[in-house]
């Protein structure tokens, strides 16, 4: 299981407002194209200097490609990100101010301390 | 030097003009500037606590500003963590997309202090703490609400000091308090005529990405009243007594940034109780805001 490649596609897809749409559209392809394309660029280096073994396992991969935030709170993705991203994603579909949020939280619900541990 | 002039000259140190403290909510911006149906219910209030707030750094006539946050995944990332990290630049961009997505943020342009940034870094590894450092720093909305809310011209420079309260393992509350500390001392004894305002924001209870986020008060309203007390009354005993990295779980998981808190508890002193004290109870999270004036500052 690799936290840290959850949290870095949840990272660097919300920096970036072009695939945070593409993420909403496609979802699976997405995730299919950013293991393949993104996942091992080290962000501070030249293209070429690449980590070369990172991979989401196959529940991790089907995770993301379903939009499951539950299942990724559930495997440590960091809470933040988590968050941060999935409102960019949904919130404008609902029409009251935090509706998502709270239903976010509600699909948590069945989750009391201890949390998943998020540290990497 | 010698005579009368050098040993003025010598003599001469930086004033610590106030200490502040307060939460940092990115929803003040927008919910402070909306008009109409966009306006909350809750804005006005809002605006007159930050308004009676933002006074109290006015009156302190502050040259520069210390400024206490904690990036939050934007410029730091977990390739490359740093626990405590000070800016040392001339400027420093300000805000980020996904906030300006999310909370409306402005961009910003903040002057900064080069000669405190360079003092800090270097007294402070001297003192024990070694520093990361950027001298290329994009700020985020930690330091610039306390900008929003206490100088919205960010026309004086500051000296970013970012702690990591976010990405485990994190420091133990205790080198918050310690840092805070030091901080206090070295600007204390910045060779400088400045007046130095410090500023820090944190989080009381807090809960993001999990089940308790957004609920009608903050996630744990008993908390959130013992700690406004252990911060007015600059009880660091109790604070340094209950809080751990693992008790801060449970008023909320985004409760860490209360650490931030304790760094300013450090930098007013112990048991120096806050010339200044408000707090105002918000959907998901209680605000709170506190200034401390050292003797003889104003």
């Amino acid at each position: 299981m690799s936290k840290y490649l959850l949290n870095k596609f949840l990272f660097t897809v919300d920096r970036d407002p072009d695939l945070v749409e593409r993420y909403r559209q496609d979802p699976s392809g997405t995730v299919r194209w950013w293991e393949a394309e993104r996942a091992g660029v080290i962000l501070n280096c030249a293209a070429p200097e690449r980590s070369t073994w990172l991979e989401f396992t196959p529940a991790e991969r089907e995770a993301l490609a379903t939009h499951d935030y539950v299942t990724l709170f559930e495997m440590g993705a960091h809470n933040f990100l988590l968050l941060t991203l999935f409102i960019a994603l949904f919130e404008r579909d609902y029409a009251e101010p935090l509706a998502f949020q709270r239903e976010f939280a509600a699909w948590l619900s069945h989750w009391s301390l201890p949390y998943p541990d998020i540290a990497t | 030097m010698c005579g009368p002039l050098g040993q003025s000259l010598r003599s001469i140190m930086a004033t610590v003009a106030a200490v502040i403290a307060s939460t940092h909510h990115p929803f003040y911006y927008k919910a402070s500037t909306s008009f109409g149906a966009e306006r909350p219910p809750f804005a006005d209030e809002w605006v007159a606590k930050i308004t009676a707030f933002r006074e109290t750094l006015t009156r302190a006539r502050a040259d520069v500003l210390v400024m206490v946050g904690s990036d939050h995944f934007h410029q730091l990332w977990l390739d490359n963590m740093p626990q405590f990290l000070i800016g040392k630049a001339p400027y420093y961009d300000a805000n980020w997309y996904n906030e300006e997505r999310e909370f409306g943020l402005p961009r910003m342009l903040v002057p900064g202090d080069v000669d405190l940034s360079a003092y800090l870094l270097r007294e402070g590894m001297d003192a024990g703490f070694d520093l990361a450092f950027s001298n290329e720093l994009r700020i985020d909305h930690s330091i610039t609400c306390p900008l929003i809310t206490l100088r919205p011209e960010a026309d004086v420079p500051i000296v970013p000091v970012y702690t990591n309260i976010f990405a485990p393992p994190l420091p133990q509350p205790r080198r918050f308090v310690e840092l805070g500390r030091t901080i206090r001392r070295l600007v204390e004894s910045w060779p400088s005529d400045k007046r130095v305002a410090i500023i820090g924001t944190g989080h009381l209870s807090l809960e993001l990405g999990g089940p308790r986020q957004f609920g009608p008060h903050g996630p744990d309203p008993e908390f959130d009243r013992k700690a406004v007390g252990w911060i007015a009354s600059g009880d660091l005993d109790s604070a340094l007594a209950e809080v751990s990295l693992d008790s801060l779980w449970l008023p909320g998981n985004a409760t860490h940034g209360f650490m931030d808190f304790m760094l300013m508890m450090g930098v007013a002193g112990d048991k120096i109780a806050a010339d200044y004290v408000d707090s105002l109870d918000l959907f998901h999270t209680m605000e709170a805001y506190f200034t401390w004036y050292p003797e003889g500052a104003l």
